[in-house]
């Protein structure tokens, strides 16, 4: 598939390691993804709620077996950890146009991690040589819409999924 | 009842097509294949839906859906010919996530019939 892409490049991203507090004041260590089982984890506690898409899958050996396909050459995966626990994952998969997704554990979101995640995965990817990065959010999924914006994502076609919008009119009466 | 299958040719469709022919059998509903263009034109998938027909051994017509596909749909089942529409459900993007085409977007959106998507 080909996608439209910004003319103009953004850079200036960080590279991983990197070692943050997030705004609960917790410290948070962004890194490359180094064992799978402490993924798999992760995703064993996610609340069905924040799944988006179709992923994370359902029930462990799902989990696993996703991960597995998509942890392999080619691609990125960086990790938030706080006290050694994996707290978020972000993931770039793809071979000419990398697909972003990223998740974070609902105990620690809206705390800046999404955002240290989201800019240090994409250092790395700017590190590898990667150079096209698409991703697809629901609609209605406005704070990741906005994270999304922050770093310089640009929405490049039509939505699909209807967007509902009203108009206050001045009664004349 | 009154199944339209819609197929555009793609992998999933046809995947789509068997499962429908099997629960049609099961269920005795009268299934109308709908073949609209997908990656190839409209004919090669009405042949090829011919072909699988033929293969499951099962008989149903074949409609072909010329111009918007998600639109056609629609209107047939809004006239009462069809009771459900059966779509393919979604592909999956490189990294897993679902993603739908463009006409199961619009049947979603615009069908007052059920609708059901095959995974």
């Amino acid at each position: 598939m080909t996608r439209n892409y910004p003319d103009e490049a953004v850079g200036g991203f960080p590279r991983p390691p990197r070692e943050t507090t997030d705004d609960e004041g917790r410290s948070i260590v962004v890194g490359h993804a180094t064992e799978l089982d402490a993924l798999v984890e992760l995703y064993v506690d996610f609340d069905p709620a924040d799944r988006a898409q179709g992923i994370p899958p359902v029930g462990e050996d799902a989990i696993r077996e996703w991960l597995e396909r998509i942890t392999g050459t080619d691609t990125v995966n960086m990790t938030a950890r706080h006290d050694g626990r994996v707290v978020g994952h972000a993931m770039l998969v793809g071979e000419d146009e990398h697909e972003l997704a990223i998740f974070v554990l609902q105990a620690y979101q809206n705390a800046g991690i999404g955002t240290e995640l989201l800019r240090t995965t994409l250092g790395a990817a700017a590190a590898d040589g990667i150079e096209r990065v698409w991703l697809a959010v629901e609609r209605w999924n406005d704070p990741a819409i906005a994270l999304y914006r922050r770093v310089g994502f640009e929405s490049v076609d039509n939505p699909d999924f209807e967007m509902v919008m009203t108009l206050r009119l001045e009664t004349e009466a | 009842m009154r199944i339209m299958v819609g197929v555009d040719g793609t992998e999933r469709a046809m995947e789509t097509l068997s499962e429908s022919v099997e629960r049609a059998r099961a269920s005795g509903d009268d299934l109308t294949v709908a073949v609209y263009s997908g990656a190839d034109p409209v004919s090669v998938v009405e042949t090829q839906v011919r072909d699988r027909l033929g293969a499951l051994e099962y008989d149903a017509p074949v409609d072909r859906l010329e111009g918007h596909p998600g639109g056609t749909l629609v209107e047939r089942a809004e006239r009462g010919e069809y009771d459900r529409i059966v779509l393919p459900g979604g592909t999956r993007s490189p990294l897993g996530k679902l993603t739908f085409d463009s006409t199961v977007k619009f049947v979603l959106l615009n069908a007052h019939t059920s609708v059901t998507l095959i995974r």
